[in-house]
């Protein structure tokens, strides 16, 4: 999938991917895709969490054994 | 915005105590909430610039996992709760847990509101020098103009 920026968020546990992810959408232009390498295995629900509330699509969620990979568009 | 609040009191001291009101801020931030966090009494000392006086007690706390079992008298013995807080302190780095610093500043850069007790400074005689910048300073009133239109408030 193309993006547009690649945050990595692999070693950091909770809250910070979520973090991070925020700061990171806040640097990108609306329609732009950030793509988020974890390797927190609460960062899947909690993404999907934070993108449900803040608006922000979560186009793909990518269980790859012990990193979770994900894209989302920013609003 | 999403338009919600969030309200926190934060009571307690202890580094155990300090994580919950910082990654529920900072995290509520993260996610459009407006918050604010109201430090009294010992949770006041975790706005002071030098944190390195939170730390965990082994004291009264059955909870807490040790690598030996410790009977109570020796977690009093002196010396074991600056050793049980540089044992936490290397666990949290070794899991990637985020710092009570860092945890603080990204509450502040996110826009989270501290607001000190004024009380509180005034019966430990603290001094206002030894707090971070940008905290405002206020009483239980103060906390409920913010905390009456909340839409989740918590006693930490």
């Amino acid at each position: 999938m193309d993006f547009n920026k690649e945050l990595d968020a692999r070693g950091l546990n909770c809250p910070l991917p979520i973090l991070k992810t925020k700061k990171a959408l806040g640097e990108l232009a609306a329609g732009q895709v950030l793509k988020v390498v974890s390797t927190d295995a609460g960062s899947v629900k909690d993404m999907e969490a934070f993108a449900k509330q803040t608006g922000n699509e979560l186009l793909a969620s990518q269980d790859q054994g012990k990193e979770y990979v994900f894209f989302l568009k920013k609003k | 915005m999403s338009g919600k609040k969030l309200a926190i009191i934060a009571t307690k001291g202890t580094l155990d105590m300090a994580y919950p009101p910082f990654i529920l801020a900072s995290t509520a931030a993260a996610l459009d909430y407006e918050v604010q966090i109201f430090f009294t009494f010992y949770g006041l000392t975790l706005l002071r610039k030098d944190l390195s006086g939170v730390k965990i007690s082994p004291l009264a706390n059955p909870a807490m996992p040790m690598p030996v079992p410790m009977p109570v008298l020796v977690s009093a013995l002196p010396g074991m709760e600056s050793m049980a807080t540089m044992m936490m302190k290397d666990k949290i780095k070794k899991k990637g847990v985020a710092s009570i610093e860092d945890l603080r500043t990204a509450c502040l850069e996110s826009g989270v509101k501290f607001i000190g007790c004024e009380m509180t400074v005034d019966l430990f005689d603290f001094k206002r020098e030894d707090f971070i910048e940008g905290i405002e300073y206020g009483g239980a009133s103060t906390f409920f103009e913010f905390a009456g239109n909340t839409d989740i408030c918590l006693f930490i």
